[in-house]
Parts: C-alpha cells; structure tokens; sequence
C-alpha cells in the first residue's frame, strides 16, 4: 500500500516535471525559431515523412517540424476543434481528398494556388490533373497531394490459365462476372469485393460500380437517385456477384481482409485501390508475388471507372506560421523528396499517384514495374467531375463531397449489407437508403 | 423499551431535547463532511447532463459550424418519429438480454464445477477468468480472426471436422455472433459472483439435507437456489448495466448491421459519424431516461431483496 502510494506520488511528481520542462523548452524554440506543428494520419507513409524531416530541417535552419500522428477519425475532431475556434494549434495538418473541397469552401484552409503557381521550381503542372481537380474548389487549389491512388482490378495469373482463360486490359463487369463464376471453387473464391459496411468500405468499390451502371447518389439539383432503376441495377449485380462467386463472409472484408486472402491465394480476382498492388508484389508478404496481372476497373456504360483518393497536405487558415509551414508542404510533395525517399529508404517507397514525373524516373519504373504504369493510366483517366453518365453538382468519384455524406453512405451501407446475407431485397433496402439520401440533399440546396 | 407505559417527567423531557440538539449537531457535522463530495460529484455528473441536454435542443453539425442555432425539440422529434430508435432499443434488448441471461446460466453450470474441490482448481479458477479480463477490443479482434474467420477460424475448422459447412457468422448471424463473444466475455463475471455465493452456504445445511436423504439435484434446487438468489439478482443487475455499455464487437465485428445497431453505437453513430452534436445528445438524453427507468424498477426490487431477504 504504501509503496503504491509512493509510487504515485513520483509518478505525479514526474508528470509535472515533464511538463514543466516541455512548456521551457517550447518556449525557448519559438524565440529563436519557428517550431511546425503538424497533425497526420499513422499510415506509412507519413512515418516516412518524419523520419526524413531532419533534411527539410537542415536545409532550413530556424525551423524545426514537430509530428502528431493521430488514427484518422481522432484527426478529423482535433483539428476540425481547432479551426473552427481558432486555436491555431497546428501548422499542417493532412486531409483526405473527401474533406479537402469542404473545408476549403468553409475557409479553414489556406488558398494555396498562387504559392504554387509562382514557384518555377515546384512545377505544380505536374501534379496529376484529376487529383488537382479533386482539390480545388472554383479554380482555387487548397492542398497538395502527398500520395494517391485510383482502383483497379488485380487477378491471379496462375489460376486464369489453369482455367483457360484471358482478360482484356479494359474488362466490361459482366465479363467479369462470367469469368469469377468459372473461377469459384471450393478452394478459392471467384473474386474478392468489400461488404463491410462502410462509406469508405462497402461504397467505395460498389459507388464505382454504380456510376458505370448509369446511376449516382444524387442528380444536379441533388435530388437524391438511391432507388432509381440504375442504382438498383447496379447493386444488384454487385450484390449477385457476391453471392454466386464473392467470397465467403463479405459482410466481414474490406481492404485487409481481402488483401490477406488474395497474399493467400485464396482468391482469383480482387477489384480495390491501385495501392494494394505494391503489397502483393513484396515476396516477403505475398505468397502470389509475380504472379499478379493488373487491368483497369471493369466498366458498363462508362469508359473509365477508377476511383480518385489522395491523402493531401494542407495549411490551416489560423497557422501562425504560415510561410514556414508552406515552405514544408512544397518540400514534401517535391520532385527532390521522391528522390530523397527513393534513395535512402527504398524506391518502392515512394509516395505514388502524386506527380506524373515519378513515373519517369528510371529506378521507380524498374522497382514498380507490375504495376507503375497501368497506376499512372489509370489515375490520368479518371474523371472527378463527372465520373458517371450525367453531371453532378460536386467533384469526387466514390464519394459526395458534403458532411452528411459519411453518414448517408454508411447507413445504406448497413442496408445493403442485409440485402448481401438476405435479410432483405436490395430494393427495399435502397427504398429506405433513398429517404436517408434524400433528408441530407434537402439540406444542400 | 419496557413493557410498561410511563410518562416522561421535565428532566427527561429536557435530556431528550439536549440529546436531539446534539444529535441534530453531529448530523450538521456529518453534513459539511460530505458536502464537499457531494458539490463535487454534483459538479462532475449533473452538469455534463445538463450540458448534454442544452445541446439537445441545438441544431449542431461539427462540419457546417456557420448554423449552429436553437432547435427547441427538432432533435428529439427526430429520435421518436425517425426509423432508428425502436430497432435500436429492440437490438438493445435482445443482445442485452440474451446475453445477461446466458451468461448467467453457464456462470451459474461453472461455478458449481468450480465449487468442487480437485487437484488443479486454482489454476482452472484463473482460466476461467481470463476471458473477462482481456481487453473488449482485443476480444473482439481475436474472435473475428482467430474463432469466427471463414477461411482460417477455429470455430468453422471445428464445424468442418465433425462435416457441417463454414458459417460466414458476421454475414448471416450478426446477432448471434455478438451475443457469443458477450456471452463468453460476461461468463466468468457472473461466474464469480455466484462462486461467491456457493462458497458463503453453510455446509452443514448441506449435510444435514444429505442426511435427510436429499439427492444431489433436489437439494441444489430446494437449499442451494434460494440461497444463490441475491447472488443472481445482483449479478443480473451488474451484468445488465455493463452489457447495455457494450461497444467493441459491435464495431470491429458487424458494424450495426442485421439487428446489432444498439443504442450505444447507435449514439456514437451519430456522433462521430453523422457529426451531429445536437441529435447524438437527444439520443443520450433519451437513452439516460430509459435506462434510469429500468435501472430504477430493477434497483427497487433488488433492494426489496436485501432487505426482506432473511425472510424468504
């Protein structure tokens, strides 16, 4: 008891020691220099980021760069508190290409489009055009994209010519499905599809597919389309698909789940995020490295069916700091960082999707030759503006950029996932999912 | 007391006053002791509530900061007349329920196997708790990958053996997957209590049952049950309120689908997804209400329990 006690008591003590000490030491930093604080997603390649900082610091003396890395859903509430009451706590903080648009048309983020286009050295053309769309709000640009990615369809070659079969490099879906049906066999799946329900799971993949059906979550005057006849259809193939040759259990896959069982081989298709390819093709993960075949999302009605995601670095309006945590955000997303990455953490190690002049550097192209160039071609066709047959009053892919879309898209996504273990019909389910859509476009107009 | 009646003369009129004024000292003291604790606990519980309720009747998305005005009851009509409470307190009820009262049963089938004395018992007493004192959300994580995965779990590998096929559990039974995990989760809780139990009866009501010529299963259900009784009262009062909190499986397993939304995802729904600060408060506020009502009938016959409890 008395020990505990005492223990306590220097453990207290020591807590405010430390802080103490901390609070000296912020303030000794500020006078002499500037100290960027700034708030990231864990993902790798952001601790990639901090673990290069040191150079950034070193070619700019006077500002150090302090690293807050946080799970997504606890950055979004830090920092949408500090902007919205002005806090000011952090410099850079990095936003997905969802909430980009929205906080930019809020004014929480600085207009970074003149910064960008006077720095010659920058070259801000050679950011990929659909991501720069994705980012920019009436011609002004609030971000940069740090890394990003699209979807396309991964097949094991093996199991494709075990059973005689080929694909094009632009599948249709229903070729799709007739091939997965042939694949499905009591050993491995026909093909691997997110059924957790999610808007950032389920409707990632199953929004493409909708679009290139003929459908979309809302018309141009945000009328909301859930249950038109082309949403339905497009559900119900996805949900069919599942059910004669997805794989077992959907309701508990997203990206990981099927990630595994594809390095498993347990799978012969997977349709999902251009990312997952460097995975499969690391030996030391993946028992199918080499023999992976990469081909462009399947389509319907639509040429090009890819989603668009980024993850982006963005300065907050109330930064203090603004031009030292802009001069940060340039060196992040440069040409000479993806060669510092390159060269002293690996080549596969660069940040991809970003800028078109990382697929021409030579030891990239070698190190990521599966899938580097069907990446780039696919992310250069895509089109956020108008992914689907008709305009939209929004620019994204398999998102729609207002808040209440992250709940809209995950409720429907719970009813769909009734409808994939039949619990319900999908129509019923996209009955109810059209009266949550609908609530959340009333409150655009 | 004495049996006779007397009437109190001035002095002992005049103690009993001098008595109760000091009693009525001492309560005063007693008073501003507690005091403290009381503003403290006063501070820490009832304003947050009030707080919750003020919130309640504001119209508040975390992303559209330019629109926060006052809402009166907008959010609360949307909780009563919206498609999401009743399912959610029917999902409530079901998981809680089923899960509370299989718990209990198998606790009750473990603590008398634990009651017995064998070789080993310490250790199998520890076992037996484990599943209790592991993280709900590791729990969780283990039971989707380790028990219930299609491919690799052990759960389908035990049904493949004995020939049935794999049952893609999160899929086709959310419910029962949940109220599974919770019951293995709450097992060893109930469990323990009911040990408790079993341990406090005297061994010689026992003996003297036996040597009345009771079997082993008359007197478990004539003298051991009664006995039990507080215990299983308490232990349904406690597992309710910490099941009704259950969260982890819910989101790292289902996500809210198939009849798993219960109220407590239902609220961080509409919180950290939704972002509606004023709505998510409305559903706490009405959760609160309809928990205290239950909690209040329950506490009331539990505490007629304890106080009568020598009498039955």
């Amino acid at each position: 008891m008395l020990v505990k006690k005492r223990l306590l008591i220097l453990g207290a003590g020591l807590v405010v020691t430390t802080l103490a000490l901390s609070g000296c030491a912020g303030a000794g930093a500020k006078s002499q220099s500037v100290t960027l604080t700034l708030a990231t997603v864990n993902n790798p390649q952001m601790k990639d980021m901090e673990q290069l900082k040191g150079t950034f610091e070193k070619e700019n003396p006077g500002i150090k760069v302090n690293f807050v890395q946080m799970e997504e859903g606890d950055l979004r509430a830090a920092v949408t508190a500090d902007v919205a009451s002005g806090a000011g706590q952090y410099d850079v903080v990095t936003v997905g290409a969802y909430e980009v648009p929205q906080w930019g048309a809020q004014g929480w983020l600085k207009d970074l489009t003149s910064t960008l286009k006077n720095d010659k050295s920058y070259d801000v053309g050679d950011i990929l055009p659909p991501v720069r769309d994705a980012l920019s709000v009436d011609g002004k640009q609030y971000a940069v994209p740090f890394y990003g990615e699209s979807s396309i369809l991964m097949y094991n070659k093996e199991m494709f010519a075990n059973a005689g079969l080929t694909i094009s490099d632009h599948p249709t879906w229903q070729e799709v499905a007739a091939d997965a049906k042939i694949l499905n066999t009591a050993d491995h799946a026909g093909i691997c599809l997110r059924g957790k329900p999610g808007w950032g799971d389920l409707f990632a993949p199953l929004t493409t597919v909708v679009q290139t059906f003929g459908g979309a979550w809302y018309d141009s005057k945000w009328k909301a389309q859930v249950n038109s006849p082309a949403f339905v259809e497009g559900v119900n193939f996805y949900v069919d698909l599942l059910k004669t040759a997805g794989e077992k259990d959907p309701v508990s896959n997203s990206f990981t789940e099927c990630l595994n069982q594809l390095s498993a081989g347990k799978v012969a298709m997977w349709y999902d995020a251009s990312v997952a390819a460097s995975i499969l093709e690391d030996p030391k993960t993946s028992k199918v490295a080499g023999k992976m075949g990469y081909v462009h999302a399947p389509v319907y009605k639509t040429k090009e069916s890819g989603w668009l995601w980024s993850w982006n670095l963005a300065v907050p309006k109330t930064s203090k700091n603004a031009d030292a945590a802009e001069k940060f955000v340039k060196w992040a997303t440069s040409k000479d960082y993806q060669q510092l990455v390159g060269k002293t953490l690996g080549w596969t190690r660069v940040p991809p999707g970003a800028r078109t002049s990382t697929y021409s550097i030579p030891e990239y192209k070698e190190a990521a030759k599966a899938f580097a160039p069907i990446t780039l071609d696919v992310m250069n066709s895509v089109n956020p503006k108008q992914p689907g047959l008709k305009p939209q009053p929004w620019v994204g892919i398999q998102y729609v950029t207002i808040p209440e879309f992250q709940d809209v898209g995950n409720q429907v996504a719970q009813l769909v996932a009734d409808a994939i273990a039949g619990r319900t019909t999908v129509k019923e389910a996209l009955d109810k999912g059209q009266v949550i859509a609908q609530a959340a476009g009333d409150k655009q107009k | 007391m004495t049996t006779t009646i007397e009437v109190p003369t001035a002095t002992q009129v005049h103690r009993a006053t001098q008595a109760g004024i000091a009693h009525k000292k001492k309560a005063r003291a007693s008073r501003a002791l507690v005091l403290p604790a009381l503003v403290f606990s006063v501070i820490l519980t009832q304003v947050p509530f009030l707080v919750t309720i003020y919130f309640s009747l504001l119209n508040w998305n975390q992303l559209r900061p330019s629109e926060i005005k006052f809402a009166w009851f907008k959010n609360y009509a949307v909780v009563f007349t919206g498609p999401d409470f009743l399912p959610s307190l029917f999902a409530t009820v079901v998981i809680t329920g089923s899960s509370v009262i299989l718990s209990l049963l198998l606790g009750l089938f473990f603590a008398v196997l634990l009651d017995r004395k064998f070789v080993g018992r310490g250790l199998a007493r520890t076992l037996m708790i484990t599943p209790f004192l592991v993280m709900p959300a590791a729990a969780a994580l283990i039971w989707k990958w380790s028990l219930l995965d299609v491919n690799v779990g052990m759960v389908n590998w035990a049904l493949h053996l004995v020939g049935l096929s794999a049952i893609a559990w999160n899929t086709d039974l959310p419910v029962v997957t949940i109220i599974m995990m919770l019951t293995w989760q709450y097992t060893p809780f109930m469990m323990l209590i009911l040990l408790a139990g079993l341990q406090s009866q005297s061994r010689e009501v026992l003996e003297a049952a036996s040597v009345d010529g009771a079997g082993p299963w008359r007197t478990f259900q004539w003298m051991t049950l009664p006995h039990l009784r507080q215990y299983i009262e308490i232990a349904t009062l406690l597992g309710s309120i910490m099941l009704l909190q259950a969260f982890d499986p819910i989101a790292i397993m289902t996500k809210g689908t198939g009849g798993t939304k219960t109220l407590s995802y239902l609220l961080y729904e509409r919180a950290f997804i939704g972002l509606d600060v004023g709505q998510a408060a409305a559903f706490g506020v009405v959760t609160v209400a309809v928990t205290i009502g239950v909690a209040t009938i329950a506490l009331r016959t539990l505490f007629k329990v304890f106080i009568n409890g020598g009498e039955r």
